[in-house]
C-alpha cells in the first residue's frame, strides 16, 4: 500500500516497519527534517549520544547482545566522519548496523558546502554496502534493502546517505517484499555443500587428535547455532576452543572447553591447535592473532573450514574441506550425518589425545602470582566474575582494548552466546563504555559491566553522560595501572623497555569525574577491600565508575609473540621478555 | 592446469602453492549504479592488487548492467581471492576468470597519431596496411590510425611507428568475451 509522505517520514516509517525500537544518534543541520519527523511519533526511541563514535559502538553493543541490527542516525560532514571508526569496527567484527547519515542538499553536493563530506566515498571501504539517495522514490527500497543486506549473509554495516532536500521531498512510501530486493546480485549462500559436509564428517570420524576451533560466526548464526555446537561437541567428544569473538558459544563450564586460543590464549588450546590431526573451524577466519606464524600453523592437520563468506576460505590458511554456509545450517547437517553413521562419541579413539590435553592443561597457563598488598588485575577480574555469578540478573560484559580485554577473556567465563561484547578485529580503544550503554538500552534489567583500562576508557568517557541521562546503570570496572599496558608490554618485548608515551600522566580523579557526570565513583587499591567494593558497585542502582588501582607492570600471559608458532608460546614463569623476539618478529604487529 | 582455481564447492582441491604470478583476464557483470567503478577500483587498491587494464561500459541498457573487463597479474592464490572479493560486492552479479576458464577471445582498440613526410610517410602507410589499421584522420604531415587486435599486436604496431614519427597513443583497454554459444 503506497502512502504519500516526506523522505524524513519514510525513514521513521521504515524503521518502525523493520521493528526498530531504539536508535542512537546526534542531530545536526542536515539531519533536522528526520529529527522533526521523529519528534512527532513514539514508535522509535532515540538515544542522544555525546559523540557519533559512541553512537556506532552503542549500536554494536545493542546488535551483538540482541542479534538484531543496531541503528545509527548522524548528521552530514563531521557527524558522518565521526561514525567511521565504529563502522569499520562493525565491518571487521561482522556486526549488523544500519547507519543513516544526513547529507547537504543535492544542489550543494560537490560544492564544498558547509558540513559537506563525501560520505559514500569515505565509507565505501568500511561498510558492507552504502547508498547515496538522490530520488525520494528510491528511499523506501533503499531503507529496507539496507536492513536486508546488513543482517543477512555475513552481517555488516550499511550506510544510507540522505541529502536534506530528499528528506523534505514527498514521495510514495511502500514496504517492498523481501524477494524483490537485490535478488540478482546479492544472494548469500547459507546451505553448505552436502558432499563437503560429508567429507568433513568422514574426517571427523577418523580423527585421533581433533579440535573444534570456533569463532564469531557461531554467535552471528543465532542462539540455535550455539545449541548445535554444544550438541555436536557432545556427540563427538572433541575438545573445543574459540576465538575472542566466539566466547560464549560453547560453555566455559563444560569439561570439553579448553579456553580461548590465539596470541593470549591458553597453552592447552594453542598446543592442541598445533598438534591436532583434524581441525574443525566453524565461523572463524584464521586471523593473524590466531595463526601466529603461517608456515608453522598446525602443520600436520587436515583442516575443515565452515564460513558464510567464501572469501574467508583459503585467504590465509589453505584448508582441505571448505564449506561455504551458515554455521547453524552446517552444524545441523554435521549432527545429522554424524548420527547416521554412529551413535558413539570417539571417546576411546581420542583418549590418548585427551590425556595429552590434560597434561597441557595442568601447566596452568593462566596462573599468576597473587599479592596481599597490591591488586592483581587478573585477580580483580576473577573476583568480579565470582561476584556476578551470585547475581540473579543476566550479566553482559563489554571491554575496551588492551591487557584488561585479554585478562577479561581469560578470567571471566561465559556460558551463553551474546553476553560478551568486545572489539576484536579492529581493536578499538573506547569501544566498551558506549557498547555497554547500547547493551543496557536493549536489556534494561540486566547487569552490564564494561571491563576497562584507564587509557581506553578516556577515549569515549563522555558517553557516561548518556548513561546518566537515560538512567542506564552500567558499571565501568577500570583496571587502572596508569599504563597503556599492552603497549608497555610490547615495548618490553620489542623495544628495550623504552616506554615511549605508554604511561598515563595527569589522570583524572575517576571518583570525582563520576560524580561530576552524576554517577557514582568508587576507588579501591587494597586487595582486602576489593570484594566489598565490588559488592558496593553491584548494589548501586545507577552508573558506576569503579577505579581499581592494580599492579602497574603486570604482563598479559601466556603470549605467542609475533613471528612465532603456537608451540613457542611464552608462559607466565618467563622472566625476561626482552630476549624472546628476533629481528624479523619486531617488524610484525 | 587451473584445478586450484576451482570455487569452494568441492572438497580436496589443494595443489602445490606457487608464488609465480600469472596474467588473468576477468569479466565482471555489475549493476550500473553510481560509484560501482569506485567500488571495484577501491577494492583493488585497498587489498593491494594490481590492475593491468580496465575497461568498463554499460552493456545492457534496459537492465542497467555494465560489463567490466579487468586484467590482473597475481599468484593463483591471490587470483582466487580477487574473484571472491569482487563477488562479495553487493552490486556484482558474476565474476568469470576467462583465463582460467580457457576459451575466450580478447581485443583492444588503439588510436595512434604519427607525424612524418616523404619516405617515412610512405613506410608508415605500408605498415599500417599490413596491420589492417584504418586511417581516421589525415593531414599533409600526419595520420591518426585506428588499430584493433590483441594487445601484443597493438604493442608491435606502436613499436614500429616509434621511429617513424609516433606522436601519441590512446588505448581502450581490453575487451574480452567467452567463445561459443553460452553467455555469461
Amino acid at each position: 500500500m503506497a502512502e504519500k509522505m516526506t523522505g524524513a517520514e519514510m525513514v521513521i516509517q521504515a524503521l518502525a516497519d523493520q521493528g526498530v525500537e531504539h536508535i542512537f544518534g546526534y542531530p545536526g543541520g542536515a539531519a533536522l527534517p528526520i529529527y522533526d519527523a521523529m519528534f512527532q511519533q513514539d514508535q522509535v526511541q532515540h538515544i542522544l549520544v555525546r559523540h557519533e563514535q559512541g553512537a556506532t559502538h552503542m549500536a554494536e553493543g545493542y546488535a551483538r547482545s540482541t542479534g538484531k541490527p543496531g541503528v545509527v542516525l548522524v548528521t552530514s560532514g563531521p557527524g558522518a566522519t565521526n561514525a567511521v571508526t565504529g563502522l569499520t569496527d562493525a565491518l571487521m567484527d561482522s556486526i549488523p548496523l544500519v547507519c543513516i547519515t544526513a547529507q547537504v542538499p543535492t544542489t550543494l553536493i560537490g560544492t564544498d558546502g558547509f558540513q559537506e563530506c563525501d560520505t559514500v566515498g569515505i565509507t565505501r571501504s568500511c561498510t558492507k554496502h552504502n547508498y547515496l539517495v538522490k530520488n525520494v522514490n528510491d528511499l523506501p527500497r533503499v531503507l529496507h534493502e539496507a536492513f536486508h543486506i546488513a543482517t543477512t549473509g555475513r552481517p555488516g554495516p550499511v550506510v544510507i546517505d540522505i541529502p536534506k532536500d530528499i528528506q523534505f521531498a514527498v514521495g510514495e512510501y511502500y514496504k517492498p517484499e523481501i524477494e524483490t530486493l537485490r535478488h540478482a546480485s546479492y544472494r548469500p549462500q547459507v546451505d553448505g555443500d552436502l558432499k563437503a559436509i560429508e567429507a568433513a564428517v568422514d574426517l571427523m570420524l577418523k580423527a585421533e587428535r581433533p579440535i573444534f576451533y570456533t569463532g564469531g560466526g557461531v554467535i552471528n548464526a543465532g542462539p540455535e547455532a550455539s545449541e548445535n555446537l554444544r550438541e555436536l561437541a557432545e556427540l563427538t567428544g572433541f575438545p573445543v576452543t574459540s576465538t575472542l569473538m566466539g566466547l560464549g558459544a560453547f560453555p566455559a563450564s563444560d569439561p570439553q572447553w579448553m579456553g580461548m586460543l590465539g596470541m593470549h590464549g591458553t597453552y592447552e588450546a594453542n598446543m592442541a591447535m598445533h598438534d591436532c590431526d583434524v581441525m574443525i573451524n566453524i565461523g572463524a577466519r584464521f586471523d593473524d592473532r590466531i595463526t601466529g606464524r603461517i608456515d608453522a600453523f598446525s602443520p600436520n592437520s587436515r583442516k575443515i573450514h565452515v564460513d558464510i563468506d567464501p572469501s574467508s576460505i583459503n585467504k590465509i590458511i589453505r584448508v582441505d574441506v571448505p564449506i561455504v554456509g551458515d554455521c547453524n545450517r552446517v552444524l545441523e547437517e554435521m549432527i545429522r550425518i554424524w548420527r547416521s553413521k554412529t551413535n558413539q562419541p570417539r571417546t576411546e579413539a581420542i583418549a590418548p589425545w585427551w590425556k595429552q590435553v590434560e597434561k597441557w592443561r595442568a601447566v596452568g597457563s593462566l596462573n599468576f602470582k597473587n599479592s596481599d598488598t597490591v591488586i592483581k588485575p587478573q585477580w580483580a577480574i576473577q573476583r568480579l566474575y565470582e561476584a556476578t555469578k551470585k547475581q540473579s540478573k543476566e550479566v553482559y560484559i563489554t571491554t575496551e582494548v588492551g591487557q584488561h580485554q585479554m585478562w577479561a577473556a581469560q578470567h571471566f567465563h561465559f556460558d551463553k552466546p551474546n553476553h560478551w561484547m568486545t572489539s576484536g578485529g579492529l581493536g578499538t580503544m573506547g569501544y566498551g563504555l558506549p557498547a555497554a550503554v547500547g547493551v543496557q538500552v536493549a536489556h534494561p534489567d540486566a547487569l552490564v559491566i564494561d571491563i576497562a583500562g584507564e587509557a581506553s576508557v578516556q577515549m569515549t568517557m563522555q558517553e557516561l553522560s548518556t548513561a546518566v541521562q537515560y538512567r542506564l546503570p552500567i558499571k565501568i570496572f577500570i583496571l587502572n595501572n596508569e599504563r597503556m599496558g599492552m603497549v608497555r608490554q610490547w615495548q618490553d618485548l620489542l623495544h628495550g623497555s623504552r616506554y615511549a608515551h605508554s604511561y598515563s600522566e595527569s589522570l583524572p580523579d575517576f571518583v570525582k569525574l563520576a560524580e561530576a557526570y552524576g554517577g557514582k565513583g568508587i576507588r579501591c587499591e587494597n586487595p582486602a577491600e576489593l570484594d566489598a567494593a565490588i559488592a558496593e558497585m553491584l548494589d548501586y542502582d545507577g552508573p558506576v565508575l569503579f577505579d581499581v588501582i592494580v599492579e602497574k607492570d603486570e604482563n598479559c600471559l601466556p603470549m605467542i609473540p609475533s613471528g612465532k608458532p603456537h608451540n613457542e608460546i611464552i608462559l607466565p614463569d618467563t622472566a625476561n621478555l626482552g630476549s624472546i623476539i628476533d629481528e624479523k618478529g619486531r617488524a610484525l604487529v | 592446469m587451473n584445478a586450484h582455481l576451482q570455487p569452494t564447492g568441492s572438497a580436496y582441491f589443494l595443489t602445490q602453492e606457487t608464488q609465480q604470478t600469472e596474467r588473468h583476464t576477468l569479466s565482471v557483470l555489475v549493476d550500473n549504479e553510481p560509484g560501482i567503478l569506485a567500488r571495484v577500483v577501491g577494492l583493488f587498491s585497498a587489498r593491494g592488487y594490481n590492475i593491468e587494464s580496465l575497461t568498463v561500459s554499460e552493456t545492457e541498457h534496459g537492465r542497467r548492467l555494465s560489463r567490466i573487463t579487468v586484467v590482473v597479474i597475481a599468484t593463483p592464490k591471490t587470483l582466487v581471492q580477487i574473484k571472491l572479493q569482487l563477488e562479495r560486492l553487493v552490486p556484482v552479479h558474476r565474476v568469470h576468470d576467462l583465463t582460467a576458464e580457457g576459451n575466450y577471445v580478447e581485443r583492444e582498440l588503439a588510436l595512434i597519431k604519427v607525424k612524418g613526410t616523404g619516405d617515412h610517410r610512405a613506410e608508415t602507410l605500408r605498415l599500417a596496411e599490413a596491420f589492417r589499421a584504418h586511417i581516421i584522420d589525415a593531414t599533409v604531415e600526419s595520420f591518426v590510425f585506428e588499430v584493433t587486435g590483441k594487445p601484443d599486436k597493438i604493442d608491435s604496431f606502436i613499436a614500429l611507428m616509434s621511429p617513424l614519427g609516433l606522436v601519441e597513443v590512446v588505448r581502450t583497454g581490453l575487451a574480452a568475451i567467452g567463445r561459443g554459444a553460452e553467455g555469461m
